[in-house]
C-alpha cells in the first residue's frame, strides 16, 4: 500500500516538477505585464513573418514526408531488395544524430566549395534562405511516416492485397482501395509526429539559415533572438504560441495513437 | 490437508461472482468444480488460491483461517489455463523457481527438479525454453513447477483448456495417474462435464456463484440437479 | 509478393505494376540520397579532406575533447536516470489507477511536441538568475543535466509501456503463488522481459541527449570546459570559421549515432529471441 502510494506520488511529482511547472511558467511569464504587450510581441511584422515562414516550411515537409514516407514503408516491407539494411538504418538515423551535426552537413554541401556549391553561382540559393532550411527540416522529420507505417504494413500482411489482386484489381487500385485504408490512422498519427517536429526544429535550421532576422526566421529562432535582445516578453509569447500548437499536438497524439490501453 | 470454503461472497462492481458459497473439499482428494462460463469457479479457485480477497466469508485451509493469507503466504500450487510458463527461462529454471525463491541449497534444488521432470516424463527438454515446448508439454512443466515446492493443496484452472481433444484426453488420464501416485488434495475447475466426471472423486456443480450440488460421478449422474447435469 | 507460374506471361496490369514498384523504390531511395546521404557524405569528405592528422587534430583540441567529455557522460548520466524513472512512471501509467491517469500520460509526449528552444528559454527561466524558486543553476552542470531530463524523458516510458501492457500476469500469479514476494515477483519475472525495451528507450535517450542543441544552449551557458556540450562546440566552431574543427566533431557525433543505431538493433533482436 505504502509503495503504491509513494511510487505513485514520487512518479507524477517527477512529471509534475519537470514538465507542467516550466509550461505553466511560459504562460505566466507572457502575460505577466498585461495582455496587450504580449499581443504586440507577436503581430508586430518581424514575428508574424517568422510564423509565416515556419507554417510553410511545414506545408512543404510535412506531404512531402509523408508521400515518401509511404512509398518507403512499402518498399522496405513488400519488396526485398538488396540495401534494405541500410535503407533501414538511414531512416533511422535522423532519430539518433544531432541536428547541429545534419544542419552543417548541409552547410558544407551546399556552401562555397561544397559540392552542390555551384548552384548558388546559377542564381538558386539554397543556404540562408527557404530551400536550405527545407531541406533541413525534411531531414530531421524523414522517420517519422514511416516508422508508424512499417508495423502496420508487416501486421495486416499481404493477404487482403493477394485476394484484390486475384480478383482482378490493378496495382494502383489495390493499393487504393485496400493498402492505404489499412495503414490510414498509422499514416495520421505519423503526420502529427512529423509535424511537431518540423515546427520545433531548431539546431538545424539555425545553422543552415543564418538566421537573418525579417528574413530566414523561423519562430523558433525568433524566439531565440527576442531573448538574446533581452526582449523577454516578446520570447515569451512567441513561446506561447509554439507551447499551443504543441499543446494541440499532444492532443492530436492522444487522439491518434495506435494502441494504448492507457487512461 | 482438507480446505473448507465458509459462506464466502465476492463481487466485481456490480456483478456477484460468488454468492455465500460453502463448500468442503475432503484431504487428499481430487475435486471438480464444474460450471458453465461466468458461474464464478474460477473465482472460487483463486479466492482459495489466495489472488482474490472475498468480500465475506473466510477460507480455511486444515484448520487455519487462511483469509487474510496472500497467496504466497498459503502453501498452494496453481495451474493457469495458459500455462503462465516463465518464457525468459527454461524448462528447469521454470520448475526449480519456487525453490529457489525460497533458498534452498543447491544440490536439494537439482535433485528435485531431476525428480519431477522424470514424474512429469520432461527429462529431456530440461534446457528448452517453453516457446519451443507443446501445449501438452508446457502444461506438464507448469504441474511440474507447482509441485515442486510440496504445496498442501493442489489447484488447477482449466489446465487442459488449451489443449486439442487428444492432448485433453491424455493429460486428464495423467492427471488421475499423477493423483494416486502423490495424493496431494488437488482442485480442479472446468466447464467440461466429462472431464469432470472422469477425473474427480467429487464434483461441486456452480452457477450463478452459488453452489448446486455436490457429490460423486456416480452421485451426480443418478440424480442431476437440474437438467443440463 | 505472388509469383507467376513460369510458364504463361504476367498481365500487363502485374508487369506495370511491378514495374511501378520499382520505380517507386527508385524514387524513394532518390529522395532518401538526396536528403540525408549526400550531406552526410559531404560531410565525412570534408571531414578527410585535410588528412587524418588534421582530424586527429581537431578532435583531440582540449576544448574539443572537453566537450566530448562532457557530452557523453551527461548523456550517460540522464540515461541511466531515465532508467529508472521511466520504468517507474510507465509502471504507474500501466498498472496503477488514478483520476487523471490519461492527462499525465498525455503529459509525457511535451518534450517531444515542444520545440527545444522553449523547453530551454522555460527551463532557464525556472532555474536561473530569475528563478522564482530562488534556485540557480544556469550555467552549470546542473542545469545543462536539467534541460537533458526534460527532452529525454519520454523515450524510456514510451518503450517500457507496450511491452508492459502486453505482459502476462498470470507469470506474475504463478510466481507469487509459488511463494515469491512483491520484490522478487519484480526482480525475477516483470524485469527480465522489461529489460529489452528499457535498452531500447535508454539508447534512444542517450543518442538524444549526445546530440541536444536547443534546449541547452541557453541555460548551460555554453562556458568552455565547463558546460559547453560538442553541439555548441560545433555550432562554435562554424562561427568562428574553423569548418575543419565542425566537421571533426560532426563525425565522431555522427560515428556515435551510428553506433548507437546498431545497439538499438541489437536490443530488438535480443527482445525477441524469447519467441522463436
Amino acid at each position: 500500500m505504502i509503495a503504491r502510494y509513494s511510487l505513485r506520488f514520487g512518479a507524477l511529482g517527477y512529471l509534475a516538477f519537470l514538465l507542467l511547472v516550466p509550461v505553466g511558467l511560459v504562460f505566466y511569464r507572457t502575460f505577466e505585464h498585461g495582455f496587450q504587450p504580449a499581443w504586440d510581441a507577436v503581430t508586430n511584422p518581424q514575428a508574424l513573418h517568422a510564423l509565416w515562414l515556419t507554417l510553410l516550411i511545414a506545408a512543404i515537409a510535412v506531404p512531402a514526408n509523408t508521400l515518401f514516407g509511404v512509398v518507403l514503408a512499402i518498399a522496405l516491407v513488400r519488396h526485398r531488395f538488396p540495401g534494405r539494411g541500410l535503407v533501414n538504418a538511414i531512416v533511422d538515423l535522423p532519430l539518433a544524430l544531432s541536428p547541429v551535426v545534419v544542419g552543417f552537413s548541409l552547410y558544407l554541401l551546399y556552401g562555397t566549395g561544397g559540392w552542390l556549391g555551384g548552384l548558388s553561382d546559377h542564381g538558386i540559393k539554397i543556404l540562408f534562405a527557404l530551400p536550405g532550411m527545407t531541406l533541413a527540416t525534411i531531414f530531421v522529420s524523414l522517420p517519422f511516416v514511416v516508422r508508424e507505417v512499417v508495423p502496420v504494413l508487416r501486421e495486416i500482411g499481404t493477404d487482403q492485397e493477394q485476394a484484390a489482386e486475384t480478383l482482378g484489381a490493378a496495382p494502383f487500385t489495390t493499393f487504393r482501395r485496400i493498402t492505404l485504408p489499412a495503414i490510414r490512422w498509422a499514416v495520421c498519427y505519423g503526420v502529427v509526429l512529423t509535424t511537431a517536429r518540423v515546427i520545433g526544429e531548431f539546431g538545424a535550421v539555425s545553422i543552415v539559415s543564418g538566421r537573418i532576422e525579417g528574413k530566414t526566421e523561423t519562430l523558433p529562432l525568433y524566439v531565440q533572438s527576442q531573448f538574446e535582445g533581452f526582449n523577454t516578453t516578446g520570447a515569451f509569447a512567441a513561446s506561447v504560441v509554439l507551447a499551443l500548437i504543441a499543446l494541440a499536438t499532444v492532443l492530436a497524439m492522444r487522439m491518434f495513437r495506435p494502441r494504448e490501453g492507457v487512461g | 490437508m482438507g480446505i473448507t470454503v465458509v459462506e464466502v461472497t465476492k463481487q466485481f462492481g456490480d456483478f456477484v461472482a460468488l454468492d455465500d458459497v460453502s463448500v468442503a473439499i475432503p484431504e487428499g482428494s481430487l475435486t471438480a468444480l464444474l460450471g458453465p462460463s461466468g458461474s464464478g469457479k474460477s473465482t472460487l479457485l483463486r479466492v482459495i488460491a489466495g489472488l482474490e480477497e472475498p468480500d465475506r466469508g473466510q477460507v480455511l485451509l486444515g484448520d487455519d483461517d487462511v483469509t487474510q493469507q496472500p497467496a504466497r503466504a498459503r502453501g498452494v500450487g496453481m495451474v493457469f489455463q495458459h500455462y503462465a510458463a516463465f518464457k525468459h527461462m527454461t524448462v528447469w529454471e521454470n520448475v526449480a523457481f519456487g525453490l529457489k525463491v525460497r533458498k534452498r541449497p543447491k544440490d536439494e534444488i537439482r535433485k528435485r527438479v531431476h525428480e519431477l521432470l522424470e514424474l512429469v516424463q520432461l527429462e529431456g527438454l530440461a534446457k528448452r525454453y517453453p516457446a519451443q515446448l507443446s501445449g501438452g508439454q508446457r502444461q506438464r512443466m507448469a504441474l511440474a513447477r507447482a509441485l515442486a515446492v510440496d504445496p498442501e493443496v493442489l489447484l488447477l484452472d482449466e489446465p487442459f483448456g488449451a489443449l486439442d481433444a487428444r492432448v485433453r484426453k491424455e493429460l486428464r488420464a495423467w492427471l488421475r495417474r499423477l493423483h494416486d501416485e502423490v495424493h496431494v488434495t488437488t482442485i480442479i475447475v472446468t466447464h467440461d462435464q466429462e472431464e469432470a466426471m472422469e477425473v474427480a472423486g467429487q464434483i461441486v456443480v456452480i452457477n450463478q456463484g452459488r453452489v448446486e450440488q455436490v457429490g460423486t460421478p456416480r452421485e451426480l449422474y443418478d440424480s442431476p440437479a437440474n437438467e443440463s447435469s | 509478393m505472388a509469383s507467376s507460374p513460369a510458364v504463361s506471361v504476367p498481365a500487363p496490369g502485374v508487369v506495370l505494376g511491378r514495374a511501378g514498384g520499382a520505380l517507386a523504390r527508385g524514387i524513394a531511395v532518390c529522395y532518401l540520397s538526396l536528403i540525408v546521404l549526400v550531406p552526410l557524405a559531404a560531410l565525412i569528405w570534408s571531414s578527410r579532406s585535410q588528412g587524418i592528422q588534421s582530424f586527429w587534430d581537431e578532435v583531440t583540441k582540449p576544448e574539443a575533447l572537453a566537450a566530448l567529455k562532457l557530452t557523453l557522460g551527461a548523456a550517460l548520466l540522464v540515461a541511466a536516470f531515465n532508467a529508472v524513472t521511466g520504468t517507474a512512471i510507465a509502471w504507474v501509467l500501466v498498472r496503477d489507477s488514478f483520476r487523471g491517469k490519461g492527462f499525465f500520460n498525455a503529459v509525457i509526449d511535451l518534450p517531444f511536441a515542444l520545440p527545444t528552444i522553449v523547453a530551454g528559454l522555460v527551463l532557464l527561466e525556472l532555474y536561473g538568475p530569475n528563478s522564482p524558486f530562488g534556485v540557480d543553476v544556469a550555467f552549470q552542470r546542473t542545469g545543462l543535466v536539467l534541460a537533458l531530463l526534460f527532452v529525454t524523458l519520454p523515450f524510456v516510458v514510451r518503450a517500457v509501456q507496450p511491452v508492459l501492457l502486453e505482459l502476462d500476469r498470470e507469470m506474475e500469479e504463478a510466481a507469487e503463488s509459488l511463494g515469491a514476494g512483491r520484490i522478487a515477483v519484480f526482480r525475477r519475472i516483470v524485469f527480465p522481459n522489461l529489460l529489452p525495451a528499457i535498452l531500447s528507450g535508454v539508447a534512444l535517450a542517450f543518442a538524444r541527449a549526445v546530440g541536444e542543441f536547443g534546449a541547452v544552449v541557453l541555460i548551460s551557458g555554453n562556458v568552455p570546459f565547463k558546460t559547453e556540450v560538442s553541439s555548441v562546440y560545433i555550432a562554435g566552431q562554424i562561427e568562428s570559421d574553423n569548418p575543419a574543427g565542425a566537421a571533426a566533431v560532426s563525425v565522431v557525433l555522427l560515428l556515435i549515432s551510428l553506433g548507437v543505431l546498431l545497439l538499438i538493433g541489437a536490443f530488438r533482436h535480443w527482445r525477441t529471441r524469447h519467441d522463436r
